[in-house]
């Protein structure tokens, strides 16, 4: 009984003595708006739509973005110039539903659906919660500086026909092959 | 200007400092507990956080001041005011220093004592007339927990009576001249301690408004002013404590002479309210029972035995 009173009052008086000591510890808290984080490069936040070297939208409205959400935040609608590239008619991120799980940026083809390190997106209205193409589109590559899409893609558009892209070998002829 | 004991500038001068003071608290808590969490706590509102009381002030006065329709209306107005005005009542016993003062009078401690069983009314009568089972819960435990420890608050202060022979607080802290009754009452300072915690229920004996089990307890269904009035009561209750514990076992205005007595009081008492809000920093909460359990069987036979043994040491020397 003596033992256990003594042995609680001292682990008691231990407590409050390593608590107190804690006033003079340096504190966890960061003090966020004035002290801004150092936000890594790879942070997954606010999805952006990037440009090619060339300045042509990346975006060549495949839909695999949309498929990949897991929350379905992503709406689009392809739509074909008239020398034969594909682009979004519009595109639409429901940012009230995204999850910033980067899916839609790993399931990309062209890199043109990026994450960036921005987070400070809260509104007071639902409705801006929803960001159009105008919105999304940015006048920079992004994090891949020399990636064109079309430059590479063995897709014929107006000016490259097939076999001309980069390190792509001339079609076969088929025909040829007969013995 | 008249600043004798009993003069009405200060009467004026106590109760006005005392609700500032206890008001101010609030904030100096929360910068405390955040500091000993290893956290800011609110500092940006005015220099390092110091108008964040003005900020709360204003908010609680702006909020609605709902009284339940199925709550009895008279009790449930009344409740907050009792709290606040016996605590308030408290302080006229209390010497601050030579000449500041409300009463000079010669049964201060009883005078203390009763007041502070009047607060249990207030807490039974705020959650019985809530008709709110978390209230209820909150008031019936508030009721099982003043009354008990009021038991052995009183008996441990006994010891400090005999070694004076008075219940005056002014001829308590004269007495102290040669030196403290920390010394000679040490177990009636811990257990006067103890008590004094579950009497003005803070943490860690804040049962009766245990938030994680019983949401706040007696005051659940208060809001607006009235439940500012509960929540100031605490913190005067916080003050008086402290000062109690200054007057009886400190030595009250006592103090080498390069500060004046008032300085020396205000100092005591102001590292007593910090040594609380270390406990409510540091400690968990005990279970009901065990809180009921240790005062009866552990408190109340250790401060029956410090008196005992006081009382043959004063009749033997």
């Amino acid at each position: 009984m003596i033992k256990l009173v003594a042995d609680t009052l001292l682990s008691q008086v231990r407590t409050l003595w390593m608590v107190f000591v804690k006033l003079f510890k340096k504190k966890d808290t960061v003090e966020y708006p004035d002290q801004q984080p150092y936000m890594f490069p790879r942070w997954r936040g606010r999805i952006i739509l990037s440009r090619d070297p060339d300045g042509e939208e990346r975006c060549v409205a495949c839909n695999l973005c949309a498929v990949a959400c897991p929350v379905d935040c992503i709406a689009l609608q392809k739509g074909e110039m008239d020398d034969g590239r594909w682009y979004p008619e519009f595109f639409r991120i429901n940012f009230s539903r995204c999850i910033m799980c980067g899916f839609c940026e790993e399931a990309c083809p062209t890199n043109a659906i990026q994450l960036t390190p921005d987070f400070e997106m809260a509104e007071y209205v639902r409705q801006d919660m929803v960001w159009e193409k105008e919105d999304l589109l940015i006048d920079g590559t992004g994090k891949y500086h020399d990636y064109n899409f079309y430059r590479v893609a063995g897709k014929k558009i107006e000016g490259k026909d097939k076999g001309e892209a980069l390190n792509e070998a001339v079609p076969v002829d088929v025909r040829s092959l007969l013995p | 200007m008249d600043l004798s004991i009993g003069s009405p500038l200060a009467i004026g001068l106590i109760l006005g400092v005392v609700i500032i003071t206890a008001a101010l608290l609030i904030t100096f808590e929360r910068r405390l507990l955040g500091f000993w969490q290893e956290r800011l706590g609110p500092n940006r509102v005015g220099w390092q956080g110091s108008l964040q009381v003005v900020a709360d002030m204003i908010k609680i006065f702006t909020k609605e001041d709902w009284i339940p329709p199925f709550a009895d209306k008279f009790s449930f107005v009344v409740a907050p005011g009792i709290i606040m005005s016996v605590v308030l009542l408290s302080f006229a016993v209390i010497p601050f220093s030579p000449n500041l003062g409300v009463i000079d009078s010669n049964i201060g401690i009883l005078f203390v004592l009763a007041m502070a069983s009047l607060g249990a009314y207030s807490v039974m009568l705020g959650g019985l007339s809530s008709d709110n089972k978390y209230a209820l819960l909150g008031s019936l435990r508030a009721a099982a927990q003043m009354i008990s420890y009021e038991v052995f608050m009183g008996i441990s202060l006994l010891g400090v009576v005999a070694l004076t022979g008075s219940f005056n607080l002014r001829d308590i802290v004269e007495a102290q001249v040669d030196g403290w009754y920390i010394v000679p009452q040490f177990v009636g300072f811990v257990i006067f301690l103890i008590a004094g915690v579950a009497e003005s229920h803070r943490l860690p004996f804040d049962i009766p408004e245990a938030e994680q089990e019983i949401c706040a307890g007696y005051h659940t269904e208060y809001s607006g002013m009235k439940f500012g009035m509960f929540f100031v009561a605490e913190y005067v209750g916080l003050v008086l404590i402290s000062s109690l514990i200054t007057v009886l076992f400190f030595g009250g205005w006592l103090g080498p002479t390069f500060l004046p007595p008032i300085l020396w009081f205000v100092i005591k008492a102001l590292s007593f309210v910090s040594f609380f809000i270390l406990m409510r920093a540091a400690v968990p909460r005990p279970r009901y029972d065990q809180l009921m359990t240790y005062g009866w069987l552990f408190l109340l036979p250790l401060s029956l035995v410090n008196l005992l043994i006081t009382g043959a040491l004063i009749l033997s020397v």
